[in-house]
């Protein structure tokens, strides 16, 4: 699995840089950066396997990474039984009118033949049907969103464990790729780039805008958890003897047990992971996908189905994408979405999967980690530099406070900066493919 | 039924926004079909280069407002325009002597580039924040409107007003003048022409001896005089954000694609089929059929076809039809 003499000297790096953020700084800054390295690692294995495996360019890792946080609403909250009610059939109803009419379109489409008359019978059925759409389905979300609007206002989840929401997170992302690759995939390179950045923005602007659906930006929060509250643990008598054992105040040692407790969890599906996309790489099919990357048109002569290939991938990498996901909103606890911004949620990550080495999976994984801890950990280094910039300089000047506030921005900068430096020198990543 | 009043209320609403935005977009997705067209990539890191040159044409207007100049009626933010346009072309013969041209050099496959804007679009992004700041900044100074609404209603009488910025007028005349200016040196002028020909086919302008780096030198010039007038038209005309310009980059790439990248003519079409389709969509039409259709047929809701944050999903829906139906855009474009 490993042959490169570099990679676990790589990885020991990471894992030195981790520990001596917990001894200089503390173990729960140590902890987050390593949970969400975890998550991180796992999104960029995701697009590893779409770019470095088949050379799909996809930015839409954002999209796929808000389906994720979803899931876990729709899956672990307790279901708005009122809600339901008021209007939950008229809304699955409304839902099921507007599939109704694409799938009666596509019919058209495909039965009649081109023709003026298909093409006025096309806009006919998708205009009528948009307008019987919202018909059935705005009274539907105009009463569920009036239930209790201050706190539900939605039609809420089904109430199960939240851990199933990392696999059903995965189902829905791959769902939407399937989607997406239907109609995008047959594109060029840098048309598939815009159409991907495109339906990411579109997947937010449903997050936004759905209240029936996932309370848009009213947020929701305090979805259940994996792993008991740290309030529940400092209140165990038998927890707080422990931590005194270990020589811990109860705060600090529930909140560091709990983050532990995420990162095993964490650990588990990303070593899984690890371990079946290794598999698929050194398979025959892994094989097959880098000869359709090196060359589609000698892979096609020999007899293989690019376009299912690629779908397949596309979707595959984008399952991982919404597991990570479903992952993240399950250690935040809450779903905003407006948190999603392209820049951290997609382009952040394909600076990783760069760095890392396109792919090779371990690579990818270690950009995970890399990356991640270097966009934590720039803003305090920036802050320090500048304050070090700025110590001659008279206290109150305008600079000096404009230096000093701007210190947040550098991490972008840096970002693009190790981006274009690994581009230049070290094209391949930090550990290359065989 | 009163069919004034509604195209009164069309016009207000719907056609002269629409009108601004859609010159904003076109001069936009001119500057990414010109790299695409010369450099044959697309250029991830336009929206922040728009984003530049605007905080330079900011930061050159707040110095001539300090110093009490002011242009009367018009925005001050055009006296400083010229300073934006430098410092923009600056910083991007500077990308390209620094990043581009090594990938040049190697004749890099396009999808490397656009990977390699994604870089400078980083470092733009955070440039720009560090310099300004992420907050949102109103440059626009001078007369507000060139048309008043209560002036208008009182002048003709009618029951719904028409007001039109100064700043929508400016952006409608600069369009004008610059997609003119634009279109006779690439018809007219020695330069222009040799661009079409490198732009059409590399290895033949090369061997009638055109200079290719000559060439790539003027591109990004023009590009980032483009660019600049894009963002701050854009910016007088709303308001300038780091974000807002960078997801602007959505509907300028919708535009040029739909026109058909590398067609300078299906660029500015583009502008205007995206802005035209956004406005529309995601205007509510209640007031315009109060007018236009008899009283027992008027809408109760607001007639909206969908909310307007869905504005982004318009402009890819378009795109994802064009592409899907005619891959090189409307206007023949090229393919690389």
């Amino acid at each position: 699995m490993i042959d490169n003499p570099r990679t676990p000297a790589l990885f020991a790096l990471v894992a030195g840089l981790i520990l001596l953020t917990g001894f200089v700084q503390s173990w729960n800054t140590a902890l987050l950066i390593l949970n969400m390295g975890l998550i991180s690692a796992i999104m960029s294995m995701g697009v590893n396997l779409q770019w470095g495996f088949a050379g799909l360019f996809n930015v839409g890792v954002m999209g796929f990474v808000a389906l994720g946080g979803l899931a876990a609403v729709l899956v672990a909250m307790p279901p708005t039984t009122e809600a339901w009610s008021a209007g939950g059939a008229q809304v699955l109803a409304g839902l099921l009118s507007g599939a109704a009419v694409i799938t009666l379109a596509a019919v058209i489409r495909k039965r009649m033949a081109p023709s003026r008359r298909r093409a006025v019978a096309l806009v006919a059925v998708l205009v009528g049907g948009f307008f019987a759409y919202r018909a059935i389905f705005d009274p539907g979300v105009e009463a569920i969103e009036a239930v209790n609007p201050a706190g539900t206002g939605y039609l809420g989840g089904l109430g199960l464990p939240v851990l199933l929401a990392w696999p059903v997170g995965g189902l829905l992302a791959a769902g939407a790729a399937w989607i997406i690759g239907k109609t995008a995939l047959g594109l060029r390179s840098d048309y598939l780039a815009i159409a991907t950045l495109g339906i990411a923005e579109i997947i937010l602007a449903v997050l936004k805008n759905e209240d029936w659906l996932s309370r848009g930006v009213k947020n929701v929060s305090g979805i259940p958890r994996p792993l008991p509250y740290e309030i529940d643990l400092q209140n165990d008598p038998g927890f707080t003897a422990r931590a005194a054992e270990i020589g811990l105040d109860p705060v600090t040692a529930s909140s560091l047990y709990i983050k532990l407790g995420y990162a095993g969890l964490f650990a588990v599906v990303l070593v899984l992971l690890l371990w079946l996309a290794q598999r698929a790489l050194n398979s025959p099919w892994g094989r097959m996908m880098r000869a359709i990357r090196d060359n589609e048109t000698a892979a096609e002569a020999m007899g293989k189905d690019v376009t299912a290939r690629h779908l397949q991938v596309f979707i595959l990498g984008s399952a991982l994408c919404g597991i990570a996901g479903a992952m993240m909103t399950t250690l935040d606890g809450q779903l905003i979405p407006t948190s999603y911004q392209p820049l951290r949620f997609t382009f952040l990550i394909w600076v990783m999967v760069i760095v890392g080495g396109s792919g090779n999976n371990l690579g990818a994984v270690l950009g995970g980690f890399l990356i991640w801890f270097l966009w934590v950990q720039v803003e305090p280094i920036g802050h320090a530099l500048m304050q070090l910039v700025t110590a001659p300089m008279a206290d109150g000047s305008a600079l000096k406070a404009h230096l000093l506030d701007s210190a947040a921005h550098m991490r972008l900068l840096t970002m693009g900066l190790i981006l274009l430096l690994v581009l230049r020198f070290s094209p391949r990543g930090l550990i290359p493919e065989k | 039924m009163d069919l004034l009043n509604a195209f009164i209320a069309l016009a207000n609403f719907v056609l002269v926004p629409a009108i601004a935005y859609g010159s904003q977009l076109a001069l936009g997705a001119l500057g990414v079909t010109m790299i695409y067209g010369i450099l044959r990539f697309s250029n991830f890191a336009h929206g922040d280069t728009m984003a530049f040159g605007t905080m330079v044409t900011i930061l050159a207007t707040w110095w001539l407002q300090g110093m009490g100049v002011s242009l009367g009626p018009l925005p001050t933010a055009l006296l400083a325009l010229p300073v934006g346009i430098a410092g923009c072309m600056a910083l991007l013969l500077l990308t390209d002597r620094a990043v581009y041209r090594f990938y040049r050099a190697q004749r890099a496959k396009p999808v490397i580039l656009v990977i390699v804007s994604m870089g400078v679009m980083f470092i733009l992004n955070g440039l720009v924040r560090f310099i300004i700041g992420p907050g949102d900044q109103r440059f626009a100074d001078g007369e507000r409107f060139i048309v008043n609404a209560r002036e208008f209603k009182a002048a003709t009488g009618l029951e719904e007003g028409l007001a039109v910025k100064t700043t929508q007028g400016i952006t409608l005349v600069t369009a004008i003048v610059v997609v003119a200016a634009l279109f006779w040196f690439l018809g007219r002028t020695r330069t222009g022409k040799s661009m079409r020909a490198y732009s059409d086919n590399e290895d033949l302008a090369l061997l009638s001896g055109i200079n290719p780096e000559r060439v790539v030198t003027i591109t990004w010039l023009i590009v980032a005089a483009l660019a600049t007038i894009a963002g701050v038209l854009y910016g007088l005309d709303k308001s300038f954000k780091p974000f807002t310009y960078f997801q602007l980059l959505l509907p300028v790439f919708a535009s040029a694609i739909v026109g058909g990248l590398g067609n300078p003519v299906g660029a500015i079409a583009g502008g205007f089929i995206i802005a035209f389709s956004e406005v529309t969509i995601t205007y509510a039409w209640k007031k315009v059929l109060g007018h236009a259709l008899p009283e027992s047929l008027e809408p109760s809701g607001l007639v909206q076809l969908l909310s307007t944050d869905y504005k982004f999903a318009v402009s890819f829906v378009i795109l994802l039809i064009v592409l899907l139906f005619r891959p090189t855009g409307l206007f023949r474009g090229k393919a690389v």
